[in-house]
């Protein structure tokens, strides 16, 4: 196989993405390792919007479904259960006994088992009801949702099982392992670049395989599909069930660099903005998704550490700007023969034109 | 025991009532193993309405349908074409952002389970067969482009290809040539006519030169009902047939 620039650049990134925590500071990698989770869930996105022209504005359930599913862990993490120990905020709550549905979170592989399974059993089992009833477009947009909106207001009112609006917050160890020291932070950021890694190389072959290609003829024409005899219900439900997994993975992950995870994170205009940094990365493109998530989220800690009331506007005209100049995000400025790449084009060769005159 | 060969499809009195309106009224038909029937009538006849029904995305109010002598009237829609029966919509239902080649062989997968399609491998047989279809609807040289940037001529002959590829004893072709050229018409009819013998072919149209240049045992279809029978010359000839098209060209 020959190398072009291309393999180069990736193998540079790679590199860059590897060595991380000996060249960057303990605040940046930081920032680095939370970004990098939340383009986990991004490439979900990229696989059910992009790919199977399935649009989601609930991705944020997933993401807090497996974030969730970690912080309880964490909160029960050193009590003493057979003691009636309780999380703290369970005690300002004056609840009386741990519910039983947090005692096996005690646990910590079943915590670890739920984040890949709490959202993509929720993904699948929802997703199939919904497809089944051949609802799609808007209307599945709609419904994402408001399942958004539906579950953090649960979050929100089931304070004393939940922690509120809040969240789960304030833990310190996992499994015994002190998880706020710099070396820990390393760890993680490890383990999150693993896992962005594997989700970028299988999502990459799973596009590739023909399965890949019924879920874009599945996006391309549904009844086609289905007039040719194929089932399309298996790949809307697989892609989305994916997603979910992928979304349920980087909560977790987000949860451990953040230290919490709160309704705040999960609802409507979180999950609106997990399709902002698709949209503008590239929403076909898996390395387009990846630079977009980091791009915008970078922006996002600068602007609003700077001036906070400034970014809702800044991201929504990212989003204006993305959508009427660069359909095909980024990630479409660098595609050879794309609109965007030739509208650029186009633009320089007139800008020389015209110097030349 | 006679020579006649069991019938592919039979419609028996099939009505299609929506609210009140009957799109189809007692319509009757039967096609035989590998033959030619083509449909005819003004807008509005029933036409489109007669396909749909057989592949299921429109449900007969009375009547029946066989097909291979099993009642395929409810079948779930991906049910009965996997029985043999594929259709080409009238606007051309190709894959766009598909390569040409990824279109026929999407047609042409053997087994159609999901988890059957993880893999990058694609079957050295259904690899043959669609590189054959694609010298047969003559776009070999376009094999590698997507399918959104052919001519509306390629669409609508890749289309055919596509039905052609998934092997079903009945075509069902709906407008074939719409929007085509006498020259690419003519292609039309002769790639129509090369696929008889192996699979019964259900044209609808309503341009007549292309029906003549298939010359095949015509239906002619008037408000949902069956005005009449016949070659395309005994067609031709008849008076109500010429009143039916002559009244609308008056219009």
């Amino acid at each position: 196989m020959k190398l072009s620039a291309k393999h180069y650049a990736g193998a540079a990134v790679l590199l860059f993405g590897a060595l991380a925590p000996l060249l960057i500071n303990a605040y940046e990698l930081s920032l680095l390792g939370r970004f990098l989770a939340l383009s986990i869930l991004a490439m979900g996105i990229m696989l059910i919007w992009g790919e199977g022209g399935i649009l989601s504005l609930g991705q944020g359930v997933f993401f807090g479904l497996g974030g969730y599913a970690l912080a309880m862990h964490l909160k029960l993490e050193g009590l003493n259960l057979a003691n009636g120990d309780m999380p703290d905020f369970m005690t300002w709550s004056g609840v009386a006994s741990l519910p039983a549905f947090w005692y096996p979170f005690a646990n910590p592989w079943f915590s670890l088992a739920c984040v890949v399974l709490v959202p993509g059993i929720v993904a699948a089992a929802f997703s199939w009801l919904v497809f089944r009833r051949r609802i799609g477009g808007v209307y599945f947009a709609l419904i994402t949702q408001a399942l958004a909106l539906a579950f953090s207001t649960l979050l929100i009112s089931q304070q004393a099982y939940t922690g509120g609006f809040n969240g789960l917050t304030d833990y310190s160890t996992f499994d015994g392992y002190d998880i706020t020291s710099d070396f820990a932070a390393e760890i993680i950021y490890w383990i999150t670049f693993a896992f962005v890694t594997a989700a970028y190389f299988f999502l990459r072959w799973l596009l590739a395989t023909r399965w890949g290609i019924m879920l874009r003829a599945t996006r391309d024409g549904e009844n086609r599909v289905r007039f040719l005899g194929h089932n399309p219900l298996p790949y809307k439900v697989g892609a989305f069930t994916i997603a979910g997994i992928l979304a349920g993975i980087g909560g977790a992950l987000f949860t451990l660099h953040a230290g919490v995870v709160s309704p705040a994170l999960v609802g409507v205009v979180p999950s609106i903005e997990m399709v902002v940094w698709v949209a503008l990365g590239g929403r076909n493109v898996l390395w387009g998704v990846i630079a977009g998530t980091l791009l915008v989220n970078f922006a996002k800690d600068q602007i609003s550490s700077a001036l906070p009331s400034l970014w809702l506007y800044g991201l929504g005209a990212l989003f204006i700007l993305a959508v009427s100049f660069l359909p095909a995000g980024i990630a479409g400025l660098f595609k050879p023969g794309s609109p965007e790449e030739r509208a650029v084009r186009r633009i320089l060769s007139r800008r020389r034109l015209e110097t030349a005159e | 025991m006679n020579a006649i060969p069991a019938p592919l499809l039979m419609m028996e009195h099939v009505t299609v009532d929506f609210d009140g309106f009957k799109a189809v009224n007692d319509v009757s038909l039967t096609l035989f193993p590998g033959s030619l029937r083509i449909l005819i009538g003004p807008n509005g006849a029933g036409k489109s309405t007669i396909c749909d029904t057989i592949i299921g995305r429109v449900r007969a109010t009375s009547g029946r349908i066989t097909f291979k002598d099993e009642v395929i009237t409810t079948l779930a829609e991906q049910e009965i074409v996997r029985r043999g029966i594929c259709r080409k919509f009238q606007t051309p239902g190709v894959l766009p952002t598909l390569t040409v080649m990824q279109n026929l062989l999407v047609a042409g997968r053997k087994n159609r389970a999901w988890w059957r399609a993880l893999t990058t491998f694609t079957p050295a047989d259904e690899m043959a067969s669609a590189e054959e279809i694609l010298a047969k609807i003559g776009l070999s040289d376009r094999r590698d482009i997507i399918a959104a940037d052919l001519a509306h001529g390629e669409k609508q002959w890749l289309e055919i290809g596509m039905v052609v590829a998934t092997d079903a004893d009945l075509l069902l072709l709906d407008e074939p040539t719409a929007g085509m050229g006498p020259q690419d018409t003519q292609r039309t009819a002769d790639l129509i006519l090369s696929l008889l013998g192996r699979h019964a072919v259900l044209v609808i149209d309503h341009d007549m030169s292309f029906v003549e240049a298939l010359n095949g045992y015509t239906t002619v279809l008037h408000q949902g009902q069956v005005l009449k029978e016949g070659t395309v010359a005994e067609v031709r000839a008849d008076a109500q047939v010429a009143a039916v098209y002559l009244g609308r060209a008056k219009e």
